[in-house]
């Protein structure tokens, strides 16, 4: 893609903006329209945005497939954290009420550590799924 | 307290240990966590089996949702006998897999390997424990994308296709089970079993209710792969690895078997299926010609797994007729069958798995002479066929005996032949194996015979005993049966 400089110059103006974006997504989630899957496809596609225009090498470089496949993970466990800790706390899992002294509080946190878990996992699936059928000759 | 919440710890763990597997990124630490995560869960099971025989059903609030509006997980001691077997399965699986994948599974895929089998337990788990219907679809995608996955993880190009014709078919029944769930849930407004079949009870003649009985129900069949919606399971029972087929045909198709029980009587009661729709008829004429054609099929195969596939086709045959008679002794006759040939079918499949490592073959004209060179293997080969035959003192024998005797009080000996007549088939498919391993004479095919390892004898084994025990010993299988049966259909 050397040679289309709109394209090159677009998308290097566009992608810190649809990071940023992602990550509106991702904070509001929880009052507003939003929340961890779709703020992981933005995110996801601001990388693959940046592979697919300039260098496929050194997006792979920056995000290799082992650390995604561990980051993918990381997501999950995040959620399932959440779940262990409000049992901990001494409520059922993911009864979110329990994670704060205040209810309305502890269900807002609640909500919004498995948003950024939901998040942080399908970001990486999405980078997963590009990069292995990028892969292919 | 923490025993109040096992219902979702048994879970929990497996979806802590699942996502571990792929972080250690190593075949035998994911191997380690696996078993012992499942071990763990084995136990857990256990205790609550335990709790549940005294002192009854225990129901889980998630997120502390009273029930009709949030998920519930309800264990009753239907569940926790088909959580119990599930997971009795999985705990000896495990430890066998160790060495098996080893020739079966590329290297640097095997932690991903354990990862997926976990998913999959995990969502077979779910399936049965959940009392809320759209969770029993989100666990039956859960487990069955996990098994998609893990059929296509085989070496063989085969596998792929194997996997791709399930993935179109289980995504075919699995959608039908949520078109039903949306009609269900559009003329009652609510998701939770127990709810939903008090309130179906009025409206039980309306169209779109009998709509979604009967999509739901078609998506369960294919599922289970009955009769005419089988054509999923032979291959993907030949070509996935050994370990796969062995965990798929002990457990994943038995879970089709629970849900249909559940969804037949605990959902929408015997009281519509005698009415509007003769649903029960059609269940009995489609289980009666999956039993003979199952084992007709059976008898012309040439490759030992593929010839055991079809056997599970006509063993699901006899789940179903069991199922399908709405007695104690029916229905008793069926769960018992459901624990029974589970444990059969298993351990016949790793033994088979065995047979593939050492002598690296399937197919039946090339093992003649196995039994000069693999004693003890055939030997339980032997057994787990005497079972699938029904020969009393093996544990094929009690599920059988019931649902001929349930057959015959309800009037319907014509379905009572064909039981018999699937016996007789059996001998012939199950003779077939033993002729070609025990008797042929003629030049031994097959090379160098690769010595087994502790870690497949003693898994092997402990099923093949446990074949034998639950045909002599019959408290533990039939006793929760029996009960099951009686909260099923108690009010008759």
């Amino acid at each position: 893609m050397k040679d289309y400089l709109v394209l090159r110059v677009v998308s290097k103006l566009l992608i810190p903006f649809i990071l940023l974006f992602g990550f509106y997504v991702q904070m509001h989630g929880d009052y507003g329209p939003g929340g961890g899957f779709q703020a992981g496809v933005i995110i996801a596609s601001a990388l693959i945005l940046y592979a697919i225009i300039f260098n496929i090498g050194i997006a792979r470089k920056a995000a290799p497939m082992w650390i995604i496949t561990s980051i993918s993970c990381v997501g999950l466990l995040l959620y399932v954290g959440v779940g262990i800790a409000t049992m901990i706390a001494g409520g059922q899992f993911l009864e979110y009420g329990f994670l704060s002294t205040n209810s309305a509080s502890g269900n807002h946190t609640g909500i919004l550590i498995i948003e950024i878990g939901v998040g942080i996992t399908v970001s990486a699936v999405m980078l997963m799924i590009f990069f292995s059928l990028a892969g292919r000759r | 307290m923490i025993s109040d919440q096992l219902p979702i710890i048994q879970i929990v763990i497996l979806l802590v240990a699942s996502p571990l597997c792929v972080i250690f990124r190593n075949g035998n630490w994911a191997w380690a966590i696996a078993t012992l995560s499942t071990w763990t869960v084995l136990g857990i099971v256990s205790f609550l089996t335990f709790n549940i025989i005294q002192e009854g059903p225990i129901s889980y609030h998630l997120g502390g949702w009273r029930p009709p509006f949030g998920i519930e997980y309800s264990l009753d001691s239907l569940n926790i006998y088909i959580i119990l077997l599930i997971v009795f399965i999985a705990s000896i699986i495990l430890p066998y897999s160790k060495g098996i994948i080893k020739k079966e599974i590329e290297h640097n895929r095997r932690h991903l390997f354990y990862s997926i089998f976990l998913l999959a337990l995990l969502g077979l788990i779910g399936i049965a424990a959940t009392g809320d219907l759209f969770n029993v679809y989100v666990f039956l995608e859960i487990s069955s994308l996990a098994t998609y996955v893990l059929i296509g993880l085989g070496r063989k190009r085969q596998s792929l296709k194997a996997a791709y014709r399930y993935l179109i078919q289980g995504t075919i029944g699995a959608t039908f089970i949520l078109i039903g769930i949306g009609f269900l849930y559009s003329m009652t407004g609510t998701l939770n079993m127990s709810d939903l079949s008090t309130r179906l009870q009025p409206i039980i003649d309306t169209r779109p209710v009998i709509a979604g009985i009967s999509i739901i129900t078609v998506g369960i069949l294919i599922k289970l792969a009955l009769f005419p919606l089988h054509l999923w399971l032979p291959a993907a029972y030949t070509h996935a690895p050994t370990v796969v087929s062995a965990f798929l045909a002990a457990v994943s198709t038995k879970v089709g078997a629970y849900l249909l029980l559940r969804f037949i009587y605990s959902i929408i009661g015997p009281s519509l299926t005698f009415d509007s729709i003769p649903l029960l008829e059609i269940l009995l004429s489609l289980a009666s010609l999956a039993i003979l054609v199952g084992a007709i099929i059976a008898i012309f195969q040439n490759d030992i797994r593929r010839l055991l596939a079809f056997s599970s086709i006509s063993q699901i045959g006899y789940l179903v007729v069991g199922i399908s008679i709405p007695t104690v002794t029916g229905l008793t006759g069926g769960i018992v069958h459901i624990a029974n040939h589970g444990i059969t079918k298993g351990a016949m499949f790793m033994t088979i798995g065995c047979i593939a490592y050492s002598v690296g073959e399937t197919k039946l004209k090339n093992l003649k002479g196995l039994a000069k060179r693999m004693p003890f293997t055939s030997a339980a080969l032997l057994i787990g066929g005497l079972s699938l035959i029904g020969v009393p003192g093996t544990a094929g024998f009690i599920g059988k005996w019931y649902i001929v005797q349930a057959a015959l009080d309800y009037g319907l000996w014509p379905v009572a032949i064909i039981v018999l007549l699937g016996s007789l088939l059996a001998i012939i498919y199950v003779g077939k194996i033993l002729e070609s391993i025990y008797f042929s004479k003629g030049e031994i095919v097959f090379g160098r015979v690769e010595k087994l390892s502790f870690y497949q004898i003693i898994p092997v084994w402990l099923l093949i005993i446990a074949t034998i025990y639950f045909g002599i010993h019959t408290d533990l299988t039939l006793g929760i049966s029996i009960e099951a049966s009686n909260t099923l259909v108690g009010g008759q």
